[in-house]
């Protein structure tokens, strides 16, 4: 049973996290910020640092940390607000998203002082990276978890694939695999740009012990992440691209964008209401 | 105990590059256990398959997917252990590209690639499986260490120098098994400091992996018809030995050997090392046209493009009548 009281934390988070990454977009709104899949990926992220994660501002450098990786390195806001939460960056910081001699890029670059485990962005790595650091992990006798967020999108690419089964092949029991299942890509839908079908069945049949939960569920959201197997563990969660700001949600022309000043108005307004 | 013995060397030159790699795969692991032979189903071929019985938790096969296996290494690697991912030098170069740049070059983590039947020796294999362009892609993405030993004893020097490196290193692996040996005996190994292994005056040949034992032999012949000619054999590509380099540039010709084609090698890196200096002699560059090979037997795709000894010695003793 997840913790009533974790899981309103975590939902408190997720509602901060999406306020600070509109307020970051729109700091730093010169160029596109890839905000919709950030927004669906909110309450994942939130799930993980506040609630599920062994990791903390002091432990960013300690061996028994639990290692996330952000495959679908484009929502690299997503994280940082998630490592604002956790006070690995002020919100100050947080403010220089994309703007020039920050630390936070459009894609999530490695900065173990800030608790970035790895450089993501050319899609379809990080699971690969993920497969390294469990089977690393495992072989130390170092019990910690590792937990990998991908895009749908993301799963188009061949070496996704190559990841699955080689988790599966080296009993990977400390590795969890996340999708976020928003069915928007860069150009469409997913469906309509390369369809995966029934993505949880396809990653299921490579061998993780795989479960569709709602992404937007936090009880469930939590109820998945602590789940463990004898199998890598995979979480295809269903999500709404833009989630909570309503002239994104679902919209492919909100994978990447900016803000001017109503919308910006309307969506602060919108979220701080939910 | 020094590996370097005298059976040792000559075990390693008839075992050919990859057989000695593997060998100094186990006199890694036998000391230290985070040492890794990760292997994208060419483990065999690397001769790592006494290190895979002797070592099997330090031996990780991925199956066919080089992307994976980049990454893969580049994760473990980023928990300490010291990942040697080995595959022929096209699937190792090629292939997984965009990984060893994200992985190696822009994150820096010290994954050692080994880059196995570069150059020609595939032969028959035909053009998929020869690797005549690794060394231009890898000095393309920055950060890489890059190395290309010249026998079996100095791929042994190259592998335990790797894995003292907190770098991440491409180690191109020429020639094939019962090469010549260029180092008899124990000798001074340091990455990034070339070795003369011969004084000249009139030509000096900068040469790399198969080809400094070639330029060895070609020196000889050309010191018949009295051209003096020094080699040096940059094992390696980068970080270059400019220093050495630019020693040379007081003789009348510089000649370059690689296994591998003359766009992009070791060619290029000189031609860009000496391009800045405002007296330097013309420079030959011996190697592979930029083209697809047939296949043919190693031995005949050495000959046929001019990378033997006598061809070589022609074509410096040609260029030095103009």
């Amino acid at each position: 049973m997840v913790d009533a009281s974790v899981a309103e934390k975590c939902r408190n988070a997720a509602k901060e996290m999406r306020i600070d990454a509109i307020r970051a977009m729109y700091a730093g709104g010169k160029t596109g910020t890839h905000i919709g899949g950030t927004l669906s990926a909110m309450d994942i992220m939130a799930a993980l640092y506040v609630g599920v994660m062994n990791i903390s501002k002091e432990k960013l450098q300690s061996d028994d940390r639990d290692r996330f990786i952000l495959s679908k390195g484009h929502c690299s806001l997503a994280q940082y607000a998630a490592l604002k939460q956790i006070g690995a960056i002020t919100d100050e910081e947080l403010m220089t998203f994309k703007q020039s001699g920050t630390r936070l890029y459009a894609h999530s670059t490695r900065d173990r002082d800030i608790g970035v485990e790895f450089s993501t962005g050319s899609l379809g790595q990080g699971i690969c990276l993920a497969v390294g650091v469990a089977m690393a992990l495992k072989k130390k006798g170092n019990p910690a978890r590792v937990f990998v967020l991908l895009g749908d999108g993301e799963c188009n690419e061949g070496s996704v694939w190559e990841a699955l089964a080689s988790a599966s092949h080296f009993k990977l029991d400390n590795l969890t695999v996340i999708v976020d299942r928003n069915r928007l890509q860069h150009d469409g839908f997913t469906e309509e740009i390369l369809s995966m079908g029934d993505l949880a069945e396809k990653i299921s049949a490579f061998g993780p012990d795989t479960k569709t939960v709602d992404g937007h569920d936090m009880e469930a959201l939590l109820t998945a992440l602590e789940y463990r197997s004898e199998k890598p563990v995979a979480i295809v969660a269903d999500t709404v691209k833009g989630k909570g700001v309503s002239f994104m949600e679902n919209s492919p022309s909100w994978h990447s964008g900016r803000l001017n000043e109503s919308q910006f108005n309307t969506a602060i307004a919108e979220m701080e209401g939910a | 105990m020094s590996y370097f013995t005298p059976a040792n060397i000559r075990m390693w030159s008839r075992l050919g590059s990859c057989g000695a790699h593997a060998m100094a795969m186990g006199y890694l692991a036998e000391n230290d256990k985070s040492i890794i032979a990760m292997e994208a189903d060419l483990g065999v071929h690397a001769g790592l398959d006494r290190f895979r019985r002797s070592y099997p938790e330090n031996y990780v096969n991925v199956g066919i997917s080089e992307q994976n296996m980049i990454a893969v290494a580049a994760g473990m690697a980023s928990e300490g252990y010291k990942v040697f991912a080995s595959t022929f030098a096209s699937f190792a170069s090629a292939r997984p590209l965009d990984q060893i740049r994200v992985n190696m070059g822009y994150m820096q983590l010290p994954v050692k690639l080994m880059g196995l039947t570069a150059g020609l020796s595939a032969g028959f294999l035909g053009a998929t499986h020869l690797g005549t362009e690794d060394m231009a892609i890898i000095r393309s993405i920055p950060n890489i260490t890059i190395l290309s030993p010249a026998d079996s004893t100095e791929t042994v020097k190259a592998v335990l120098a790797a894995a003292e490196s907190d770098k991440p290193v491409y180690i191109r692996l020429t020639g094939t098994m019962g090469s010549p040996v260029v180092y008899k005996e124990d000798y001074d190994y340091r990455i990034g400091k070339g070795i003369k292994l011969r004084d000249g005056i009139d030509v000096a040949i900068i040469a790399t992996g198969t080809m400094v034992a070639e330029s060895l032999k070609a020196a000889e012949a050309l010191s018949e018809q009295g051209i003096s000619a020094s080699v040096i054999d940059i094992h390696t590509i980068r970080p270059l030995d400019g220093e050495m380099i630019r020693q040379c540039l007081d003789c009348k010709l510089i000649v370059t050997a690689e296994e591998h084609s003359v766009t992009g090698g070791l060619g290029s890196a000189v031609a860009e090392e000496i391009s800045p200096c405002a007296h330097k002699p013309p420079q030959l560059l011996i190697g592979l046209p930029s083209s697809y090979p047939v296949a043919d037997s190693y031995e005949a795709m050495l000959e046929k493009y001019g990378l033997t000894a006598e061809k070589i010695a022609g074509k410096i003793a040609e260029f030095m009548k103009q």
